[in-house]
Order: C-alpha cells, then structure tokens, then sequence
C-alpha cells in the first residue's frame, strides 16, 4: 500500500501512531507515551500528527530495540478503539489476508 | 581514527595536506590526485615520500607513470556500500604493478578486512577503534578462497588439482 | 547433484561463524541498522512487515531428498511451518527470528545449503533450466558452468559491493526454459561452425521499473574463457555503472546509456588484458567440478509401458494429471515429473514442511533422490520410471501436490505481495488464489490450453509481469489497490515484454476483468490449439481491450 517513505512524503493527517519493528524477533512494535515498545496497539501512544514528529525522532534514536520506525496513520473508532488507519497497517497488525499454509 | 598496517594498530607516519597548503619537505605527505596530477614533476622532487589519495569516480591509469615513485596510494570509500575502490586497488596491484602503500580510507569497517586485503591493501583507515583491535580475529576468519587475485592465496580451484595429483599437468 | 567438497563444506561454515559475530554485534548495539542492513542482506535476511524472513539458495534449482528434509525442519524448528519457492529457484521463510537466524544457518549448512548472496548487491544465487541434466533439447549440463560461477563468485574481493544486485542464467537447450534475456548476464550454450560448445553472451537485460530485453555482446565465448569474460563484465560494470540513483544502477542502465557496441568494446579491452592470468579454465578445473555432479544409475527401460498406457485411456483424472504434470525424459522409460504447488484457492509456491518431508521420501522412492525448484514455483522430480508414474501420482495427490494445472491459466507466478512484503504496494497472493479458483474446472483450465498469468505487487516486478502471457502489476492510487495489465508478455527464447492492456482496474474487479481476457481469447482465437500469446501477437491487444473494457 503506501510504503514507509511514501507515507513520509505524503502528509498524514489525524491521529497517527509511532510503529517499527522489534530488533530481536522482526515483529510489529508500537511507540507508547513512556518511551517503550507494545505489541498492544491500544497501549500505543496516538498523537494528533503535528505532535508525531517528537515521539518519532525519540523513536529514532532508540535504534537497538526497534528498526525503521516511522508514522503510521490510525483510526479512532467508538469506545476510543485504536485501529489502523491503512491497509498495508491492517496487515502488520493482524498478519496475511489469507489463511497461512497448514492452518486448517 | 586508527590506522592498521600489517595487522598493527600503527601511528600515521603520513601528513595529509590541503590541496591550497604548501607541503613541507623532510615529511611524508598525502594529497589530492588533481594536485597531484598538476604538480607530479615538483612533488616528487622532494625527499620525503609522497602519498595520493585518489577518487573512487576516476580511472587509477592516470597514475601509472608516477607509481614506482610515489610510496602510498590512498583509496576512498565514501560509505561501505560503494566497492569502486576494490577495482582500483586490483587494478593499480596486478595490472600496473604498484607496490607503495595501498590505503583504505572513509568507512571502512572490520567485515571489509578481508576483501580489502585480497583486493591488495595493506593499509587501513579504520572508522571504529573496536574494529580496528578486531582486525586478526576478522582476517582469520575464512581460509577457504575461491578467486585468483593479487593476494598470492591459493584458491580452492587449484588446490582441489594439487590434491589429486593434476597440478603439475594442467600448469 | 553437486555435492560440496571439505573446501566448500568449510566455507560455509566459515560464513555461519562470521554471521553470528554480525548478528551478535548488532543485537548488542555495536553495529547500527545501516551497517547491519548491508551485512544481513548479503545472507538473505530481509526484515519484512511482519518478521524477519531469510532467502536461502537453491543454486541452479537442485536439491538432494536430505536438504529437502533439512529445509522441513528450519520449517518447522524456527518458522511457522512452512516455506516459499520464488521464482529466482530460492525458498524464502517468512517468520524467522534474528536472534535465531545464526543457529538456522548453521542448521542449513549441515545439509549443504546456505544462504549467501541470495541479497544485496553481488552476484546473486545463479539459475538454470529446472530440467537442467535431463532435458530432452540439452547438449550439456548448465550446472556445472553455474556451479563453477557459484563458486568464483562467493564473497569475490573485488565484487561485493556492485552497485546493484546481478543475476546470472544459463541455458543449454534450444528452448529457454531460464529466460536469459531477461538477466544481468544471460549465457546461452550454443555450437560454433567447428562444433566447439561455448557461451553466447547476453547483458542487460532486466524486469523492474525499466524492464529490458538483453543483448547478445559476444556471440560466442570459449569455455576457457568463461571466468575471465564474466570477471570482465563486473569490473567494467563495478566502475562504471551509477551509484547516484538506485533505480538507474543495474547493469541494463550502463548498457542502455553506453550502447551495447560501446559498452561490448570495454568489456573486451578490459578482457584481452585478464584472459591468459590465472582465470583462464583449465579442463582440469572444469573436470574436478564436473566430478562432483552425480549423476542416476538409470535403469535399462522402455517408453510408455503398457500399465501407463492403460491408465492413461482409462482413468481421465490421471490423464490430465499426466498430460499437464509429465514431461519428456532423455532416458527411454523415464520421465520428468513437476509437481505443482499451486492448489486451488492457495499461496503460489507455499509448501508446508510435513509435504517436504513428503516429497523428500518420494524422492528417495522414484526420483534417485533428486528435486529441482523451477522458476514457476513449482516442483520437479526429474528422473521417474514411467512404470511408477500411477504410484506416484497416487502418492502426490495425498499431499495435495497433483493439481493438474501445470503451464495452465491455474499455474500463477506471484510474489508475495503486500501481505509480506514491505515494498509492496498491492496484494498478490488473494489475487492469485481468486484466480484458481475462478479457473478451477480442469476441463476448462486445459480448453484455454497453455497460459501464463504473472502476479507482481509492485514495480520491482518479483513476479515477473512483464513477461507474464497475462502480466497483472499492483499500484497504490489514493490508498486504494489498484492493478495494471499487460498482455502478450513471454520469457522463452522469443522474450518479449507485455503491452499495456488499458486503465488499472480496482482488487474487487481484477478477476473479473482476467476473466474477460480469457473468454475474448477463447472468442478471437483462430483454433483451439492457437496459444493465448499467439493470438496475442497475431491481433495486438486492441480486440482484447475493446471487449474488456466496453462493458465496464
């Protein structure tokens, strides 16, 4: 969908969030409001976007947890759930769109 | 940064002038290609031993009638990802027989040792002191070599025909 | 089958050894991501949208029954279960992590595979014809020349950080079954006046942003030759090809930009100087290499025993199995057997570890042993009585490896698109199972007859679009998924890059339209036994457009 330096390019509007991937494992990491990494996206810390660019450039120079973080947009949906604002996002949560070989 | 010559974390014996300074004599100086070029006949009347350090965009055989004067060559490697600087130094060893100083310079890191090394250097410009400590650990780490190159090593298409008794035919 | 020698054994070894000081390096934050990033790809380890995934290679396709079994159970030990052949005959695992990256090369290393090069920007992992040994169009065995470049290549001093990635194929049949147009370096094995075997070769050619057909710089190399022309082509290339724009640095750009006539010229001046050093072949070399292959004990066997013959007129289901899976075999009484992994309604090229373990023991039962990976994703096993053919069949439709849609509208090539990959801009893989399942009906799949439907999810063109019968390109409009067609694209001999058929269509519309295609090809085309491509080539793609489009 809109690769990370796409999404930097373009510019996002409304709430967003602060994701990259965990150094050890690969798997999808985002940003909380006490400088730590979640797997929990509803323990994300979302931000309006004029505000991302601080909790990104902390997010940067933390480069031995997480990798290649950038801005990603999120949807707030009633009852102030976090979902994500992208379908190339809606992949890196919740995984392939088909059911994976030898999953029955 | 250090500097690595025969394995040794070594002071650097060469000076480094800019190309608008004048060079002093009595010491050993590196400068840039382009002054080199434009000044070759004065430079290399001096008695100290001369250095250039050339760019990686610009064909090593415009030096080649200076070579067995000049006693040190450096090669650049603006990021470690560009291996222009691995032909040059081939080039400059095997095809034009220089045997000055052969330099890496600009980041060069421990996992390019050995590809440096086979290349033809001998000298290192190492970006990381810790890289520049690891530098035999990092050399001894493969003694399997598949390629013929300047080094001398004996690559494992020879050595297969040394061990059942083909090399002396085939030479 | 080559099989690695001490030397080799210890180079691998050594690699594995060299990684895990990488990977311990950078976990302990002595390496950053840009540095790490360089070093990690050149052992195939890509950091994808959900996990790490490694590229192992396959060189030249070929694999024993024991690494197949060794590549179940990295699977198995330290992926979800499964793997995925690509179309450059490697298998990425899709969920590994880094921290066990080490321990899974070493484990890959114990059966004599690695994963060197299968990244970054070196020689990457060579291809060849799948059939590459048994073919009945071949006059020699391609393997041996790609295992000896394998080898030259493998951490080169000089070649390590090319300017952009270089593949190499080799072909020796009359049909190209290793599309060398389309690579860095394709070569060619062809007879001269004199009846001598050596290389044409081919540069420039590509797929991606820019695709190119490449071009024939010299038409016939000696075998003694093979090494120092190649170390020729590189050195011109690693100095001379842009560093300044990563989508203008592949080779095809230096040719495109230079001429080939021009670009040919340095090649040679750089050659004459290297080619009586120490690159020149010794038959010596060549012959202890060639030593390494081994080759089945065939038995003494003749063709179409009567039990096949029966079963054939007999059991429709096997027929068509037989007719799209089995493929002529130079030895009388053999046959070549692909195995398709591409199931109705899943992941093209996606086999689970439990059907690795399969194929491994039925290789061990008909096939000496022996797999090959083509570049369609699919499976081979190359040397099969045609005795056992019923048995086998039987054997893989257990494991649900006898889809009879082999070179059929069914067999789609595709990358993994954006549900893994993290260049992706549209989906592949549910676009590739929508379309088997739209073309599931066996009988309606063979009356289209031969037809090549490729899938990439971006402009990098990993599923090879461009040269797709039918090629389908994901692109990103305003967030959305959207897909480009082309048609009359072909990757043979006669390679050809695809015409663009219209406006891109939106993921709920692309099967349809596909649909469409098809039913206008069924409609255009002179006989039924005219291919899709031809009719293609005979009329352009303006009666194919004109009957998509006009109802949308």
């Amino acid at each position: 969908m809109t690769s990370p330096h796409e999404q930097k390019k373009r510019k996002i509007n409304g709430s967003v969030v602060v994701t990259a991937n965990r150094l050890g494992d690969g798997a999808v990491v985002y940003r909380t409001a006490d400088d730590h990494w979640t797997t929990d996206l509803a323990a994300a810390a979302v931000v309006a976007a004029p505000a991302a660019a601080a909790l990104l450039a902390r997010a940067e120079a933390d480069g031995v947890r997480a990798v290649g973080p950038y801005i990603a947009p999120v949807e707030l949906a009633p009852g102030d759930r976090v979902l994500p604002g992208n379908l190339r996002e809606r992949i890196r949560l919740d995984g392939p769109t088909f059911a994976l070989p030898g999953v029955v | 940064m250090p500097l690595v010559k025969s394995g040794q974390i070594v002071e650097d014996r060469f000076v480094r002038v800019a190309d608008g300074a004048s060079a002093p004599d009595g010491i050993a100086v590196i400068v840039g290609g382009a002054r080199f070029l434009a000044e070759a006949e004065v430079l290399l009347q001096r008695s100290a031993p001369i250095g250039v350090v050339w760019p990686n965009d610009r064909s090593v055989g415009a030096l080649a009638p200076y070579l067995d004067r000049v006693a040190l060559v450096a090669l650049m490697f603006p990021s470690f990802r560009d291996g222009r600087g691995y032909s040059q130094a081939r080039l400059l060893r095997e095809r034009h027989g220089f045997r000055g100083e052969l330099r890496a310079t600009g980041q060069v890191l421990r996992d390019q040792f050995l590809f440096l090394l086979r290349a033809g250097f001998d000298s290192f410009e190492v970006a990381k002191d810790a890289d520049a400590a690891a530098f035999a650990v990092s050399t001894r780490r493969f003694d399997v070599f598949y390629q013929p190159s300047g080094d001398g090593r004996a690559t494992v298409f020879r050595q297969r025909l040394d061990r059942i008794g083909w090399g002396a035919q085939a030479r | 089958m080559y099989r690695y020698d001490e030397f080799d054994q210890a180079l691998v070894e050594q690699r594995v050894s060299e990684f895990r000081d990488q990977v311990r390096r950078r976990l302990a934050g002595e390496l950053t991501e840009d540095e790490f990033k360089i070093l990690r790809l050149m052992n195939g380890v890509y950091l994808q949208l959900h996990a790490y995934m490694l590229r192992a290679a396959i060189p030249y396709g070929t694999l024993s029954s024991d690494q197949m079994r060794g590549l179940a159970r990295v699977a198995q030990r330290y992926d979800r279960g499964y793997g995925h052949f690509t179309t450059r005959q490697n298998i990425q695992f899709n969920w590994i992590k880094l921290e066990e990256m080490p321990d899974t090369l070493a484990d890959l290393a114990s059966v004599g595979l690695h994963a060197m090069q299968t990244s970054g920007n070196c020689v990457r992992n060579i291809t060849t014809d799948q059939w590459a040994g048994v073919a009945a169009d071949e006059f020699e065995d391609p393997r041996i020349w790609a295992e000896i470049l394998r080898q030259h290549s493998t951490l080169h001093p000089e070649f390590s950080f090319l300017p952009r990635k270089f593949k190499v194929a080799i072909s020796a049949a009359a049909h190209d079954r290793a599309a060398v147009k389309v690579h860095d370096i394709g070569l060619r094995m062809v007879r001269d006046g004199a009846g001598e075997v050596g290389f044409e070769v081919i540069v420039g050619g590509g797929l991606g942003r820019t695709p190119f057909i490449g071009k024939t710089i010299k038409p016939f190399l000696h075998k003694r030759d093979f090494l120092s022309y190649i170390e020729a082509i590189l050195r011109v290339y690693n100095q001379h090809g842009r560093r300044d724009n990563i989508y203008k640095a592949r080779i095809k750009i230096l040719v495109h930009e230079l001429g080939a006539e021009k670009f040919a010229a340095e090649v040679e001046n750089e050659w004459r100087a290297i080619k009586n050093g120490a690159l020149a072949l010794d038959p010596a070399v060549i012959a202890a290499v060639a030593a390494r292959f081994s080759y089945p004990n065939y038995e003494r066997l003749s063709d179409n025993p009567s039990a096949l013959a029966r079963a054939r007129s007999e059991d429709r289901a096997f027929a068509a199995w037989f007719d799209s899976a089995v493929s002529n075999h130079r030895q009388p009484g053999y046959a070549i057997v692909t195995l398709s992994l591409k199931p109705i309604g899943g992941p093209p090229g996606d086999a689970t570890a439990a059907q690795m373990d399969a194929i491994a023991d039925l290789a061990d039962r008909f096939s000496f042993g022996e797999i090959r990976v083509g570049h369609e994703q699919n499976l081979v096993l190359p040397h099969v009585a045609q005795r056992d053919l019923v048995e086998l069949w039987q054997q893989l439709q257990m494991h649900e490896l006898a889809t009879p849609n082999v070179g059929l509208v069914s067999d789609i090539i595709a990358c993994p698109g954006l549900d893994y990959c993290s260049l992706a801009n549209a989906r592949s893989i549910p676009v590739a199972q929508e379309l088997t399942r739209r073309f599931r009906d066996p009988a309606l799949a063979r009356s289209i007859g031969r037809l090549h439907i490729n899938i990439s999810g971006c402009i990098n063109a990993c599923g090879h679009h461009h040269i797709g019968h039918i090629g389908i390109l994901g692109v990103e409009k305003n967030g959305e998924e959207f897909y480009q067609i082309t048609l009359g694209g072909r990757a043979d001999e006669d390679a050809k890059l695809g015409t663009l058929l219209g406006p891109a269509v939106r993921y709920g519309e692309i099967a349809d339209v596909i649909e469409d295609v098809v039913e206008a090809y069924v409609a255009l085309r002179q006989r039924p036994e005219e291919l899709f491509v031809d009719t293609v080539k005979r009329l352009g793609v303006e009666p194919f457009k004109e009957r998509v489009y006009a109802a949308r």
